[in-house]
């Protein structure tokens, strides 16, 4: 069966680049990652080409999975996680997109906490330059019975300019009563004055704004595999942007 | 060493400088007095090259170069060093690792080789001991949960590694304790007293040219220098209050 081509009109795509989207339909089919119970599962997705990422992945009850995504290349770059978290499971994402020119990157995710006492933890940070776009959608669904759901969405995106765009649009859906579920979203440029600070102890613009959003960015790829590769390929792509 | 001439300067423009005219010779050290609200953190400023300062009049000659045609960071590598009254906090920026790359960009313009990262830890720990700073502390993300003591101490310390010829220094002695307050004084005499460097000291009180001793103490009031005299005005100032003096 094939899918029809999704619109803006439609919520998961209202970001997208249709015309990026159109041009890759038909979609492959989704990557499926089943992670059995007692698990531990890790991946590193580095995004450099203008791809879309579709997972779903199901971890199982006790079980670990990390995905750490670098989104940064193409002129549109989406990833789109669909979890589901059974008793007791854990699910940690640290992403970071970095786009310029006239780029759109987007991160898209599903977390379902199906069963009680699963923990799921999303850090995503955007930097955005030029007319670049980044979005953040990520909804978390709590079913009736998902007692003691533990769920973080921490996003956080920078915009160097005026012209650029970024999303944020973290959204829960709790049918339980004994959870906690915390998210937080904010949008701002670089501080001015720490930036005249580092410039007047010799730092040039750039430099100053290299280090800052490297700081920025830093500590989501903690623990990733390939963390070195990560890291060098952002700060090579930040050092493009300033 | 610099020239300050007949300096305006507004700040989205509210004129703030009106006409100060002022000059420091290597090997001396200035303070500035005055009142609040008289200019003496936009005279830093300006000096610095802080956005949103503009200069409407004057000029500003640093060692025969036109300091306001620089950016802030050519001026840092020019020599200058501004300590700031209210240090910015950096999450995430390591001390260190900012203070080094800010050395390495320093003697980049300079023409002059990078410092290695043994060299660099070398003389941060040597001017951390200086100032009494425990080496963890530079560790740590820039100012970040810094009491004001410790923050003041800690722009002493990037002074030290910095080495400049000038430095102006913005109320440096606010928020220090007496014990940091000697602490603080000795550093300056030990990193800017020399026959080739020149201070200017900003200050609402006396108590920090107790330690520094002045060889000019400056009264600003209304953007400009109303007086000017010797170690003792400020003590004069100390006992009488700037009305009387500045009037």
């Amino acid at each position: 069966m094939t899918n029809p081509l999704p619109s803006n009109r439609n919520e998961a795509w209202r970001y997208s680049d249709i015309a990026a989207v159109e041009a890759a339909w038909p979609l492959p089919d989704p990557e499926n990652i089943m992670v059995p119970a007692g698990g531990d599962f890790a991946r590193a997705i580095i995004q450099e080409s203008g791809t879309i990422h579709q997972i779903n992945l199901t971890i199982g009850a006790g079980a670990n999975a990390a995905i750490h995504v670098l989104n940064i290349g193409g002129a549109y770059g989406r990833i789109e996680l669909n979890v589901t978290l059974h008793d007791g499971a854990d699910f940690n994402l640290g992403a970071v997109q970095i786009g310029g020119e006239t780029q759109t990157l987007e991160i898209v995710t599903t977390v379902t906490h199906a069963e009680p006492n699963a923990t799921s933890n999303q850090i995503v940070r955007s930097v955005l330059a030029k007319k670049a776009t980044g979005s953040y959608l990520g909804k978390v669904a709590v079913a009736r019975d998902a007692q003691k759901t533990d769920s973080v969405q921490d996003v956080k995106a920078m915009v160097l300019d005026r012209t650029a765009t970024a999303n944020a649009k973290p959204e829960l859906e709790i049918f339980a009563d004994d959870v906690q579920c915390a998210h937080g979203a904010t949008v701002g440029e670089l501080d001015k004055q720490a930036l005249f600070y580092l410039a007047s102890r010799g730092l040039p613009p750039a430099e100053a704004k290299k280090l800052m959003l490297q700081a920025f960015v830093a500590g989501v790829f903690d623990g990733a595999q390939a963390q070195e590769e990560f890291t060098d390929k952002a700060l090579a792509k930040l050092g493009g942007l300033v | 060493m610099l020239q300050i001439e007949n300096l305006h300067a507004t700040v989205g423009d509210k004129p703030i400088l009106k006409g100060l005219t002022l000059t420091l010779n290597a090997g001396e050290v200035h303070a500035i007095m005055g009142p609040n609200g008289a200019g003496k953190s936009t005279l830093s400023y300006v000096i610095g090259g802080r956005p949103g300062y503009e200069v409407t009049q004057g000029s500003v000659t640093f060692n025969g170069q036109d300091l306001l045609d620089m950016d802030p960071h050519e001026r840092a590598a020019a020599g200058l060093f501004l300590g700031f009254q209210y240090p910015v906090e950096i999450p995430g920026v390591s001390n260190v690792q900012f203070l080094r790359e800010a050395a390495n960009a320093q003697r980049k313009l300079r023409e002059q080789e990078p410092l290695s990262g043994g060299e660099f830890l070398k003389l941060a720990k040597e001017k951390a001991a200086l100032l009494k700073m425990d080496m963890e502390m530079l560790k740590r993300p820039v100012n970040v949960g810094f009491s004001g003591g410790e923050k003041k101490r800690n722009e002493m310390v990037q002074m030290g590694i910095l080495d400049p010829a000038l430095a102006i220094l913005d109320e440096t002695d606010s928020g220090l304790d007496i014990d940091a307050l000697r602490v603080v004084g000795d550093g300056i005499n030990s990193i800017m007293r020399a026959p080739d460097k020149a201070v200017l000291l900003i200050t609402h009180y006396q108590r920090l040219l107790d330690y520094v001793q002045p060889d000019f103490v400056h009264v600003l009031a209304d953007g400009r220098i109303v007086k000017t005299g010797g170690a003792e005005l400020a003590k004069q100032l100390e006992a009488e209050g700037y009305e009387a003096i500045a009037a």
